[in-house]
């Protein structure tokens, strides 16, 4: 038990260690990639805080995801507040879409819940899409400026290096907040919930306000993800809300593994490297996505970290 | 003059299409006796329990606790009230340690279900609880055991560790001993003997073991295709002749 805490936690300022000294360790694409890693490796754990931990699957989550991107976008364009203020109204906004929409699905399991979160997810696409007039259409909304992080702290975010920095502080401030929230008493519940929601009623759990509860949390954060996206990108376009969108998440998560809360980071990992590594090759990437997809979820159910356990000689 | 009942159930009904699986149950339990619903396969003894839980929705007739109209009630809602269940078909956390299945149950009731920050494992009050409730069930050297991993008679154990830490007052066991081995069963009876005599809960259970109903209970009912055949003593009910035909005959005992 020990041994493995201590094991965990060695393993996890090593990476916190490599994190921080990448921008002097890695070429110079490589600090976009790993921006573009970590933004969407907070994205699929935001995802999984309501799949892996509460033991729901939603095929809409690029509705808050895309939320962020555009709120964010749009506030730089027209207000140009401080980045950190732009970032917290970002999620918020994400948060009460993820309020409305968690509202009607939690009401639902299973496959119909997947459903009505795709079916939403789409209507918020469209939103995106028709509203030229707030949205740009399908042109997005760009041309709009990097503003300073707070009043006052005159970082230039428009470097690549800063905004790897923000974006690295961010995602690990947040990660610790999602690790927080699975292993407290909230979290507990959660769990409860994935694992036998109608025991869990008859312990006195009101199920659906703690799923909900958890769909506004995971709205969060993804919207959190798409406000740091957009800025990335310096646009915000209708893609960022298209049910593709929503699949990144869920294929991230299985391949690094559900089960696991670092699963998610380590599955985004692999996924934009492989994708990175394909795409040099041929353009028929998602081909051979689909490929090691489908030999994942036969041979290794529990992802890359199930697998990593097993070679440690963890559980079965 | 009887204490007001604990519970009073008037003229319950469920049909599942046009068949009637209960059909018209007047019936009610007096707080600290030990009461037990008997019947054999397909009587309605689930069905019952099901509506009493807010499992299933009554087509008809009313149920009161503590003088209050609960018909409809939601499930966490009646079990807050104080009336916890166990079910017939072993139901608890599987991937869950077994200290943190009771553990979801006490979150709830010490109303720590919003904390999201403290770790869970650090809360003394939660630790504590669970860890006495473990102690007087015998689980104490599981749990941190996954649930799943334990055998059927454990499991059991598990899930009455869960309705206790509910709190409850009323508590409904659907057949406790189904499936067990003849010493699990005996450890069981016991305990239930000895939970009902020092707890504050009532135990209302169903059974189709005589022996179990017959060492445990003051007071029987005897269900028979929906309808309430008998009720009474365990004595009046093994003379009841009745429910020797309808019944006991039936099985071999
Ligand atoms: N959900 C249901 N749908 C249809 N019939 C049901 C359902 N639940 C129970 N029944 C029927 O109701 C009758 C009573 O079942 P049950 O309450 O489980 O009896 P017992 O617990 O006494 O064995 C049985 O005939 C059973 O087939
Ligand atoms: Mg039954």
């Amino acid at each position: 038990m020990t041994g493995r805490g201590a094991a965990r936690r060695v393993t996890l300022l090593a990476l916190l260690a490599v994190l921080a000294a990448w921008p002097w360790l890695a070429p110079y694409f490589a600090i976009f990639l790993m921006t573009e890693i970590l933004i969407l490796g907070l994205f699929a754990a935001s995802f999984n805080l309501l799949f892996g931990y509460t033991g729901l699957l939603s095929f809409g989550h690029a509705a808050y995801f895309g939320t962020g991107a555009y709120v964010a976008a749009l506030l730089l364009r027209d207000m140009a507040p401080p980045f950190l203020a732009v970032l917290a109204a970002a999620a918020v906004g994400a948060a009460v879409v993820a309020l409305v929409i968690g509202w009607f699905s939690v009401r639902l399991t299973e496959v119909y819940f997947a459903m009505l979160t795709l079916a939403f997810g789409m209507m918020v696409y469209a939103l995106v899409h028709q509203w030229r007039g707030l949205t740009g259409g399908s042109d997005g909304v760009a041309g709009f400026p990097l503003t300073a992080p707070l009043p006052g702290v005159a970082v230039n975010i428009a470097d690549p290096v800063n905004y790897y920095y923000l974006t690295l502080i961010l995602v690990a401030v947040s990660a610790y907040v999602l690790h927080r929230i699975t292993v407290s008493p909230f979290g507990l519940i959660l769990r409860s919930l994935r694992e036998n929601s109608e025991r869990a009623s008859f312990a006195g759990v009101p199920v659906r306000r703690y799923r909900l509860a958890a769909f506004v949390v995971s709205g969060l954060f993804s919207g959190l993800a798409g406000a740091l996206f957009a800025p990335f990108n310096r646009i915000a376009v209708p893609e960022m809300a298209h049910w593709t969108q929503s699949a990144e998440p869920v294929l991230m998560t299985i391949l690094g593994g559900s089960q696991y809360f670092f699963g998610p980071f380590l599955g985004a990992g692999v996924f934009l490297l492989l994708r990175q590594w394909i795409t040099s090759y041929t353009q028929e990437w998602m081909f051979f996505l689909g490929v090691i997809l489908a030999f994942l979820v036969v041979f290794l159910p529990r992802g890359l970290l199930g697998l990593f356990d097993r070679w440690l000689g963890g559980r079965s | 003059m009887r204490p007001p009942p604990l519970l009073d159930v008037r003229d319950l009904r469920r049909n599942f299409g046009s068949f009637a699986a209960v059909d018209g149950v007047t019936l009610s339990v007096q707080p600290g006796e030990v009461t037990a619903l008997i019947g054999a396969n397909g009587a309605g003894k689930t069905t019952f329990y099901n509506l009493i839980s807010g499992r299933l929705r009554p087509t008809g007739g009313s149920i009161f606790y503590r003088g209050r109209d609960i018909t409809g009630t939601p499930p966490h809602s009646i079990t807050r009230m104080g009336i916890a269940r166990s079910f017939q078909i072993t139901n608890i956390f599987d991937q869950l340690r077994v200290i943190e299945n009771v553990q979801v149950a006490l979150v709830i009731r010490q109303g720590k279900g919003t904390r999201w920050w403290r770790r869970a494992a650090r809360d003394e009050d939660l630790r504590l609880q669970a860890g006495e409730l473990l102690e007087r069930l015998g689980l104490s050297g599981l749990a941190m055991a996954r649930a799943g991993t334990l055998s059927h008679g454990d499991k059991r154990l598990v899930e009455l560790a869960i309705v206790l830490a509910t709190d409850p007052q009323l508590v409904l066991l659907d057949e406790p001993t189904a499936g067990m081995t003849p010493e699990e069963t005996h450890a069981v009876v016991d305990l239930i003997a000895r939970l009902a005599e020092t707890g504050p809960q009532t135990f209302f259970l169903t059974e189709h073991d005589m022996d179990v109903v017959f060492g445990l209970a003051r007071r029987v009912f005897v269900m028979h295709r929906g309808r309430l055949l008998a009720e009474g003593s365990p004595d009046e009910i093994r003379a009841n002749p009745e429910v020797r035909n309808a019944y006991l005959g039936e099985e071999v005992y």
